[in-house]
């Protein structure tokens, strides 16, 4: 079929809108979902309480509840390991397909406090782990948390930490499913963990 | 005179369930005054409570003091764009006719350097004083160390 010029332009032209549609709808459909929504992998490569190096790959199988914390916090982080604990009572035999993990963000002082001894106080299941300063922002970078030492004011050498404070789950081929807000009741987080085990 | 002291004492250490009930301070009452088991004392410990004013004029609580910690401080969980940080707060206002809760996620007591392990079951002394209405000492009682509440029945709460 011999096509004319006009033929030819019009047919240029229908491509070329076609494209631009296409090009449209994608970036409006991708504007509106933060970057984290998107599916990812966070690794990690962090010791535990005896020291030994562990990684993401060694979880494969199992889902991760992940939470980032220091163990100096009197507030925001008993009270999700607490109900980090209580999830893990209410999944009864389902718990084992579930791994509970602490990751310190203030690693050096919570491994002189004692890691191990405050994670067993919420659940025994809840493995904590403390690595150095560069494993540690390697690890939250790669889950796309922040965190940050904060002094006091005054001379007393007392700091917090500012950290997000939501607890994330990894799914058992290592990509990053949802997170759960801080706060979200246990009993949310139980029946969103039913669903999928 | 001081056997009825201590046995006042003894039944504040070893009744949790005093801490459920109101104390009165002029149009102000706090209750449900409570705290997790520590690990240890190097860790700080929190007080937890609910402040009712009753009253006609805004109130507001500058500042927490107890035998239990050598710094007890009054802070603020705030989460800001998905940030947990936790600002110390220089008073917890309590507006006229209004309740306030020192709750997990919001206002808490933070009592650093704690002089003993605070055990679950046993309750500990924690003054708190307001600009308007004064001082008044409180019972805490200690919770588990995972607990989320005050642990008291409904028709306390």
């Amino acid at each position: 079929m011999r096509l004319t010029r006009l033929q030819k332009a019009l047919w240029v032209a229908a491509g070329l809108a076609i494209v631009a549609f296409g090009v449209l709808v994608t970036i409006m459909n991708r504007a509106p979902e933060p970057a984290a929504q998107a599916s990812f992998r966070p690794t990690f490569s962090l010791p535990d309480a005896e020291g030994r190096l562990r990684t993401a790959a060694e979880f494969e199988g199992k889902h991760l509840l992940v939470f980032f914390g220091f163990t100096n916090c009197p507030d925001v982080c008993p009270t999700t390991l607490s109900e980090v604990g209580q999830v893990m009572d209410d999944l009864g035999d389902e718990a084992e397909e579930v791994q509970p993990l602490f990751i310190s963000i203030d690693p050096e002082r919570d491994r002189e406090l004692g890691l191990a001894e405050y994670t067993n106080a919420f659940h025994p299941a809840i493995l904590g782990l403390a690595g150095d300063q560069a494993q540690t922002r390697a690890a939250a970078d790669s889950f796309h948390i922040y965190y940050e030492r904060e002094d006091t004011a005054d001379a007393s050498g007392e700091y917090s930490m500012s950290h997000s404070p939501a607890l994330y789950l990894v799914g058992p081929e290592g990509d990053w499913l949802r997170q759960f807000t801080y706060g979200t009741p246990a009993s949310d987080i139980v029946s969103d963990l039913q669903s999928r085990l | 005179m001081n056997r009825l002291l201590a046995a006042t004492l003894l039944s504040l250490v070893s009744s949790p369930v005093l801490a459920c009930d109101a104390v009165q301070l002029g149009t102000i009452e706090v209750e449900q005054a409570w705290s997790r088991a520590s690990i240890g004392t190097s860790r700080p410990g929190v007080v937890y409570l609910t402040i009712r004013n009753a009253g006609t004029e805004d109130d507001a609580l500058v500042s927490i003091d107890t035998p239990i910690s050598g710094m007890p401080m009054l802070h603020e969980t705030v989460v800001t764009d998905g940030i947990a940080s936790m600002p110390h707060a220089m008073e917890v206002p309590v507006p006229a006719d209004a309740t306030v809760a020192l709750e997990p996620g919001g206002y808490h007591g933070m009592l650093m350097d704690l002089t003993q392990v605070l055990k679950e079951g046993e309750s500990f002394p924690v003054t708190l004083t307001f600009r308007n209405a004064g001082e008044v000492t409180v019972p805490v009682s200690v919770q588990g160390v995972g607990a989320t509440d005050a642990g008291c029945s409904e028709n306390n709460g």
